[in-house]
């Protein structure tokens, strides 16, 4: 039994939610406090279990060797894909983040009653979609993961979401599948090729595999079959100016579904970036740095005036994300353009490198929590719109503390998460990219003006009536929800090294 | 000698079928009763042979062989291979899920049941024949039984021409796919219609070339081939719930089948010669078949459309004529079988509670039936080609044999996957969330046999997606077969 | 216990003090104060102890002592963080300790007036007041408590941390942690009274003014990172080597040297947080917060905190000049930009009303002071005027308070609505508030210089004497200065202290408690006897340059001369034009200068420029060119044109092609068996057994057919 639970403790991780996804089903869809803390009790298994991995964990061990917990079966042998999982350094944040993120999530939509049972279904099949994309070592199944995501996230927002929500569930789904058709062409062109969907040998072989297709020679194929990831990854991550699904997606997903949507499935573009297309196109990578430094710094700058020029406090905040991920994305362009480099651009590189991973689990974080108080806040208001408040800090100081503490994680201060990797990002990209940073601090400078506005507009100036007596303080549930993650925000932001020692060794290894 | 399982298989239906006719049609019940029987046997055999089938044995399996008319080479001759098994498997389970559905017909249920026995009966033959002349026999079998049915228990304002139109095209098909057959026979001179002699029988590379595209396109029209398709939308939305379950879910398949074995297996230079047409037909199939049904405003003709894109891609795999390409195809036999049997299956439930299938007067009903929605959804997602269900292992496969043979194929075709997501997902949205139409208030929920349908349909989608291998393994073998006959070359 | 081992925790007691109070004692108003007060008082007994320490210890420039961990594993390195003490850090420590003591037992009897909350009061605006009967049975305001009390305290200790944190740590990174979180303090306490739309926009003005000079900073700091690949000044600053190389390798940019690039980056971040042209415009609009927090901000913190950093990295400006040779890069930035900013905000001084924005201005010019010494390599002349401006400055500010106090205190009692801050309602408050006049009255003259009593005349002769060696430019222009700032020095006491009461509220203004008049006693004494420490100040400053950058300046009367005469001179002309200041006159300067006052009553219209040439555009930037015409127009306008594109080739195909051609096609076809199709129908009606077997005739006919046909 122990050994089993030994050699499959990924699968069970990964289908833990899945399985209670099931078990949710099965329960009277009337008792609705019986489903809520069921989901709860279920979604805080997987997250015992990847705290189990990460203790397991040994960050020493080289994963161009082999990963961790790597797990090996047959799936579908007739085209040569199998269902191999595996962790590493870059992976096992991630799940830990996923892990972390659903059961607040799910303790943040208690107030759901409409359709319950399917909800926290639907939420916990989300989870498994999400893991599975971070520990499939298969370019078939991480693509099966990719996809299978979606799924989920489409009907939460179609389904539970707000008042335009079919138009943004649908902009969600064609623009990400969309997204991921060259994605899949470009996965079948080189399974094919290479006989296998085996990422572990894809590493080993890429370069040496003869892609060439339609009279063109591989190099030509393998710089169209990069930006087919690149593009799928990056309307996934979103890059400007891939990113229009994502304010309509955030603005009319639920709480929760925000969350989750901003807090981790935005990384699984980030994820596609770091794990495939770094690895694997490491030339054409180098060749296009240029393209995504300034795809990235477009983001950090377009995404945070955009996020300024919102007047929906939700808005803002989905626009936020663009504004973030587009460092995660300025460390990518870092690390590829010092392919090939000397020790001292790969040195930068792996700094980037390091911080655009970290940025990754700070977002998750801060993002995750600014979705939520915006949730609380509209929970009472029923509003979003930033005109309408006003002065709400004299009604709710606690919660008016806590949106500021997570403003600040968001704006990078110092102190908390966010600085941290934004500086290494930035340390790492300087010496690469030096114009493009240069660039980026335009959107750095502007990230203070959303985020000002946005505690200027909710809990500054002068108090608008009509919410006293409307407003209440946060309940205890939601104090269970947002304070975990301040207190990651707070600890990431004073000792970082627990976390950004792991990720360092992955960087060492990959890049 | 083996237990007969084949002839059992093929000959319960049939003999249900004639009990049935000899009923009358006031033991309602027990004319179900049998139906329900029959199909149950079916099923129940198909999925006993298809488990019982060891993947390992090469060629054929639960073959019997009578000589009928030996003079003329002609024998009642049945045995399947890894191929056909999932289509015997997808005919039983269409075969019950149809008489489930179809359980309250009022309007004369001697002759709908009987008839429909007929055509399982009939599916089921071609799939195991051996023998030409069988397989056209059985293959003819279904044309009355077909037409009747649409134009009895059709729907009132097109089975006329629904009727006639697929009617006529089938005709004009076989007769084609006939004439290509006789050519064979006299071709091959071997004086026989056994298909495992004329496999062997050595055709001049020219013959080939010039009877393949006859026998193929002949029988291809059954599996909707651009541009002899237009018979299958309107045939499909003219029939009753259980014949576009069986039309869609396996009919096409026949045709699809018929062309494999007849078309490719006995003909195999041809189909390497014409390939690329085929190609292109099945890339248009897709392409085409996916726009137009975006732009339908019916139920079930976005369904009927969808199925033509779908088998576009079935003819893709085939023309690939690789191992990838064939296993695709197999598998997109299997998976688009079930899905379109419970799309169909599905919108006839909702018809039957909202007398009409005009999207825009639908709404909002998954308040009202949970579980079709679900299935809808299900079938929807398979057929968007999403991962963790049927539809994705069945398309990747065919994308990567394209890809071998014509990656601009591939390239093109997969573009219909974004737009069968669009359609799909509006369908869905339409029909069974947002606000409900006044006229709709206070639907029943579908029955429990319907829920059953629903059930064990999505569920075999879902498995299948899951875990790929349970179908898959058993089609290599039988992809295997034909490679060696195509010269194990590609 | 040894200073060594623990001079790194001086920034904690502060910091247990913020989140004592905000996570334990919020509701506790007396225990919140306490808990304020024993965090800056034990960080204020520790610095003492360090100074001494630091003092006794030869050589501490070259030995500084210090801790450091590893902190951030990079790459195949690690970045390092701690603290270490060298005489800056020091001689800083001890200043920020001592104002920011003064500050907090101030802001004690600030924000609390020995009354209960108000019943009106909001938390977000000061304190209304309440109606109250006094002794002889008259209805009066009196002021209340600050509602938001405890937080008040909570956040000033967060700001006390943070400068401490600065100006102990070892390297740029904790360094600039320490710089953003007093961002983000002075953001919290700017917009203290929230409620307030003028101090909720300053609060953003202020993080953002300085934010833009952070952003420049940053990329100095990833600048020098990735050149030297460390952040301790020791290994940076400390090794020649480095510097050498730095100097003399081109950063490609402008045909800056690196040490040039990074350090022009870096002083980009002092011009932000110092508040020097073109970013000093948030400094004067800080003074929406309360007063303590105005002090904390251009004494103790904020503003010390960029001429630190500046000091700080004086070795790296410096890199490659030597003194009487021609400056480096960041050195003529620095010293062009001080110098301009000294006169300009002098200027604007001039044309003030208000009692704290004068006050902000003289902060922007002697801010500028400093920097400009530093430009022109006084390096310890510009240290030795940080340490005694921020006595002083503390000092004026918490007396223009403690003016203010009494002043809305006489509103209240007189019932008029005026302004408080308003130098024009104010007059002859010498005789109503004695002790806050005198203590006043010792910071603004050692602001204006007073010749040998007060230390700013010290700290500013030092810098008018480098200049009038190094570079007689900025020695004019800070000597036309330092005119301007004794004169508006005059006119300020004048306008305030000295005449007649200019309103009922002047009248009836009165002196305030002892926790607010004992602090300004003490600091006034600091702003007195600063000078006499000058000579051993710089012996112990002076050890932290090499002796190459050591400036051996000529003995010259003239600059003594200059700044005695400038000090009394500017001091003398304010009292003489501002004596006979009456009521409801227009201010005596504006009717000598015209529109020239009218400009820097303005402020140079400089904010009004920003509005029009940045702010402005910038916000159109936002909302309309990238929000509404790229995302939504453009971006999303090629989306949905794709997706109508689709529907419209579907419905193309549908009506055109698959109607017409195919299933047209098909239809003619059917035509033609359309009559056999009629007259078949006619079997519907008839028994379905009967054309069932007419069925299975037709393929037996067939069947037969075949037969025959086989045969022939």
């Amino acid at each position: 039994m122990l050994n089993f639970l030994e050699a499959h403790s990924l699968s069970i991780l990964l289908f833990t939610p899945a399985l209670a996804a099931l078990a949710v089903m099965l329960l009277p869809a009337r008792r609705i406090k019986l489903l809520r803390w069921f989901a709860l009790a279920a979604s805080l298994l997987p997250l015992g279990l990847s705290v189990y991995l990460w203790l397991r964990f040994d960050p020493a061990l080289d994963p161009r060797l082999a990963f961790q917990f790597e797990e090996w079966l047959p799936w579908f042998p007739a085209i040569g894909s199998s269902y191999h999982l595996g962790l590493d350094g870059l992976s096992l944040p991630m799940v830990a983040l996923t892990c972390l993120l659903t059961p607040l999530a799910i303790l943040a939509s208690f107030k759901i009653e409409t359709h319950l049972r399917g909800y926290l279904a639907l939420f916990l099949l989300l989870e498994t979609g999400i893991l599975g994309v971070f520990m499939a070592l298969d370019l078939l199944l991480f693509f099966v993961f990719w996809e299978i995501g979606l799924v989920p996230m489409y009907f939460l927002i179609n389904q539970w979401g707000g008042a335009n929500r079919n138009y943004a569930s649908l902009k969600f789904i064609i623009f990400t599948m969309g997204g991921s058709l060259g994605l899949l062409l470009a996965i079948q062109l080189i399974g094919l090729n290479a006989g296998s969907f085996d990422m572990l040998n894809l590493f080993r072989n890429f370069g040496s595999l003869d892609l060439s297709v339609f009279g063109l020679t591989s190099a030509a194929v393998k710089t169209i079959a990069f930006w087919a990831f690149v593009i799928a990854f990056a309307v996934k991550v979103p890059v400007w100016p891939f990113h229009t699904w994502l304010p309509d997606a955030h603005t009319e997903a639920p709480t929760a579904g925000s969350m989750i949507l901003a807090g981790v499935l935005l990384k699984l573009g980030a994820y596609g970036f770091l794990r495939l297309v770094l690895p694997l196109f490491p030339q054409e990578s180098a060749r296009f740095a240029p393209a995504l430094a300034a795809l990235a710094a477009a983001a950090i700058i377009f995404g945070a005036l955009a996020a300024a020029g919102q007047k929906d406090l939700k808005k803002l905040v989905a626009y936020s994300s663009v504004n973030h991920m587009g460092f995660v994305m300025l460390g990518v362009a870092a690390v590829a353009s010092a392919v090939g480099g000397d020790a001292a651009a790969v040195q930068s590189s792996r700094i980037a490198a390091s911080g655009a991973v970290l940025q990754m689990v700070n977002h998750g974080l801060s993002s995750a929590g600014m979705f939520f108080l915006v949730g609380v806040l509209y929970d009472r208001a029923h509003t979003r719109q930033l005109d309408e408040f006003g002065g709400l800090y004299a009604l709710l100081p606690a919660y008016g503390t806590v949106f500021i503490f997570v403003s600040m994680a968001s704006l990078g201060l110092p102190g908390l998460n966010g600085f941290i990797s934004e500086l290494l990002v930035v340390v790492g990209a300087w010496p690469l990219l030096s114009a493009y940073v240069a660039a980026a601090m335009i959107g750095l400078i502007f990230t203070g003006t959303y985020i000002l506005k946005g505690i200027r507009q909710v809990l500054h100036g002068p108090l608008n009536l009509r919410w006293r007596g409307v407003l209440t303080e946060m309940s205890a549930r939601e104090w269970a929800v947002i304070l975990p993650l301040m207190a990651l925000m707070l600890l990431l932001g004073i000792w970082p090294s627990w976390l950004l020692d792991l990720i360092n060794r992955a960087v060492m290894f990959w890049f | 000698m083996q237990f007969p399982y084949l002839s059992v298989l093929i000959f319960t239906p049939l003999a249900a079928a004639v009990i049935l006719l000899l009923l009358p049609n006031r033991q309602a019940r027990l004319i179900r009763a049998i139906a329900l029987t029959a199909s149950a046997l079916v099923l129940g055999l198909s999925a006993a042979l298809f488990f019982i089938s060891s993947p390992v044995v090469d060629g054929y399996r639960f073959i019997e062989k009578i000589d009928w008319l030996p003079e003329l080479g002609i024998s009642y001759h049945v045995g399947v291979d890894g191929f056909s098994l999932p289509l015997l498997l997808l005919a039983g389970l269409v075969a019950f899920s149809g008489v489930l559905v179809s359980w309250n017909v009022q309007d004369r249920p001697r002759e709908f049941f009987s008839f429909f026995m007929f055509l399982v009966a009939s599916v089921l033959g071609v799939f195991s024949s051996l023998d030409l002349f069988q397989l056209f026999f059985f293959f003819e079998l279904a044309v009355f039984p077909k037409y009747l049915m649409i134009v009895m228990w059709g729907s009132p304002q097109t089975r006329e021409y629904g009727g006639m139109k697929l009617t006529l095209y089938l005709f004009l098909g076989s007769v084609v796919a006939l004439v290509g057959v006789f050519a064979l026979y006299f071709g091959s001179g071997l004086n026989t219609f056994d298909m495992l002699a004329l496999e062997k029988a050595g055709l001049p590379l020219a013959f080939q070339q010039i009877w393949f595209p006859v026998i193929f396109i002949g029988f291809a029209v059954l599996a909707g081939i651009f541009p002899f398709y237009s018979w299958a939308p309107d045939g499909h939305v003219a029939a009753p719930t259980a014949v576009s379950m069986l039309l869609a879910g396996v009919e096409m398949k026949v045709g699809a089948f018929a062309a494999l074995r007849i078309g490719i297996e006995l003909l195999p230079q041809g189909a390497q010669h014409w390939a690329w047409l085929i190609l292109l037909l099945g890339t248009i199939n897709v392409v085409y078949g996916a726009l137009l049904a975006m732009a339908q405003k019916d139920l079930k003709y976005v369904i009927g459309y969808s199925s033509v894109s779908h088998m576009g891609l079935v003819l893709i795999g085939f023309a690939a004529l690789n191992q990838q390409g064939l296993l695709g195809a197999g598998l997109q036999m299997f998976s688009h079988g079930v899905m379109t049997a419970l799309f169909f299956a599905v919108v006839g439930m909702v018809y039957d509670r909202t007398h009409t299938r005009d999207i825009g007067q639908l709404g909002g009903l998954a308040r009202f039936m949970p579980l079709a929605a679900f299935g809808f959804i299900v079938s929807g997602l398979v057929s968007m080609g999403m991962p963790g269900f049927s539809g994705f292992v069945a398309e990747i496969p065919i994308y990567l044999g394209a890809w071998r043979v014509a990656p601009w194929v591939a390239v093109v075709s997969a573009v219909s996957i974004v737009i069968t997501a669009a359609y799909i997902l509006l369908v869905v949205r339409r029909v069974f969330f947002g606000e409900v139409p006044q006229s709709l208030s206070a639907l029943e929920d579908i029955h429990t046999r319907d829920k059953l349908v629903v059930l064990m349909l999505s569920l075999v989608m879902i498995a299948v997606g899951l875990l790929p291998g349970l179908i898959s393994a058993g089609i290599s073998d039988g992809v295997n077969r034909i490679l060696q006959l195509l010269g194990g070359s590609l | 216990m040894n200073p060594e081992s623990y001079f790194w925790l001086i920034p904690l007691p502060p910091l247990a003090a913020f989140f004592g109070i905000l996570l334990l004692t919020w509701r506790k108003r007396t225990l919140s104060h306490w808990l304020a007060l024993a965090g800056a008082g034990l960080a204020f007994l520790g610095s003492l102890a360090v100074l001494w320490r630091a003092f006794s210890i030869e050589h501490l420039a070259e030995h500084p002592f210090g801790v450091s961990i590893d902190w951030l594993p990079a790459g195949s390195s690690v970045m390092r963080i701690g603290a270490a003490l060298d005489p800056l850090g020091a001689v800083s420590l001890a200043f920020v300790a001592v104002t920011v003591l003064m500050i907090f037992i101030y802001s004690i009897g600030y924000h609390n007036h020995g009354q209960p909350e108000g019943k009106d009061d909001l938390p977000g605006l000061p304190p209304r007041g309440m109606e109250m009967m006094d002794e002889h049975g008259h209805t009066v305001r009196a002021a209340t408590i600050e509602p938001m009390y405890s937080r008040f305290f909570a956040l000033i200790s967060l700001f006390a941390f943070a400068m401490f944190l600065l100006v102990l740590s070892d390297n740029l990174l904790t360094l600039y942690i320490g710089w953003e979180i007093m961002g983000l303090c002075s953001y919290l306490l700017i917009g203290f009274w929230y409620g307030r739309p003028s101090a909720r926009d300053a609060a953003v003005k202020a993080f953002m003014t300085t934010r833009i000079g952070d952003a420049f900073m940053l990329l100095g700091l990833a600048a020098l990172y990735s050149l030297t690949g460390t952040f301790r000044f020791s290994e940076i600053l400390g090794s020649p080597q480095t510097l050498e190389i730095l100097s003399t390798s081109a950063s490609g940019v402008l045909g800056l040297s690196w040490a040039g690039l990074i350090g022009i980056l870096l002083l980009m971040g002092t011009v932000g947080k110092s508040a020097q042209f073109p970013l000093h415009v948030w400094l004067p609009d800080a003074m929406e917060g309360p007063t303590p927090v105005s002090a904390m901000i251009h004494a103790a913190t904020m503003v010390s905190a960029g001429v630190y950093l500046a000091l700080r990295f004086f070795p790296l400006i410096a890199a490659g000049w030597q003194p009487g040779g021609p400056l480096t890069a960041p050195m003529l930035f620095i010293g062009a930009v001080g110098a301009f900013t000294a006169l300009f905000a002098a200027l604007i001084a001039l044309g003030q009303d208000d009692i704290k924005r004068v006050l902000a201005y003289s902060t922007i010019s002697q801010l500028g002071f400093m920097l400009a010494a530093l430009g022109i390599g006084a390096y310890v002349a510009a240290a030795f005027h940080l340490v005694t401006h921020a006595f002083f400055k503390a000092l004026l500010f918490l007396g223009s308070g403690s003016v203010i106090h009494g002043m809305e205190h006489g509103a209240a009692h007189s019932g008029e609505h005026l302004d408080p801050q308003n130098m024009k309602y104010m007059g002859g408050l010498a005789w109503k508030m004695p002790l806050t006049f005198a203590a006043f009255l010792a910071g603004g003259l050692s602001l204006a210089g007073f010749p040998l009593l007060t230390s700013g005349f010290w700290s500013k002769d030092e810098i008018l004497k480098s200049a009038y060696g190094l570079a007689p430019v900025v020695f004019y222009t800070l000597a036309f200065a330092a005119l301007l700032t004794a004169f508006y020095t005059a006119r300020q006491l004048t306008l305030v202290f000295l005449g007649q009461p200019r309103s009922r509220a002047a009248e009836k203004a009165h002196e305030s408690r002892p926790v607010m008049t004992w602090p300004l006693l003490i600091l006034a004494v600091f702003a007195l006897i600063g000078g006499l420490v000058v000579k051993p100040f710089e012996h112990f400053v002076a050890g932290m340059l090499p002796h190459e950058l050591l400036v051996e300046l000529p003995e010259s009367a003239v600059p003594v001369a200059v700044s005695v005469a400038v000090a009394l001179g500017g001091l003398l002309l304010g009292w003489l034009v501002y004596r006979h200041a009456a009521k409801g006159q227009p201010d005596p300067l504006e009717s000598a200068l015209g529109p020239l006052f009218r400009a820097f009553h303005r402020k140079f219209w400089v904010d009004e420029a920003y509005q029009a040439v940045i702010l402005r555009p910038a916000a159109w930037l936002a909302e309309t060119a990238v929000a509404r015409w790229i995302d939504q127009v453009i971006l999303d306008g090629i989306l949905h044109a794709v997706g109508r594109f689709t529907l419209w080739l579907g419905e193309l195909l549908r009506s055109k092609v698959d109607r017409k051609v195919f299933s047209g096609g098909g239809d003619a076809l059917a035509a033609g068996a359309q009559l056999a199709g009629s007259q078949l129908s006619g079997l519907q009606r008839g028994r379905v057994q009967e054309y069932m077997a007419g069925g299975i005739a037709v393929l037996v006919l067939a069947g037969l057919m075949v037969l025959f046909f086989l045969n022939l």
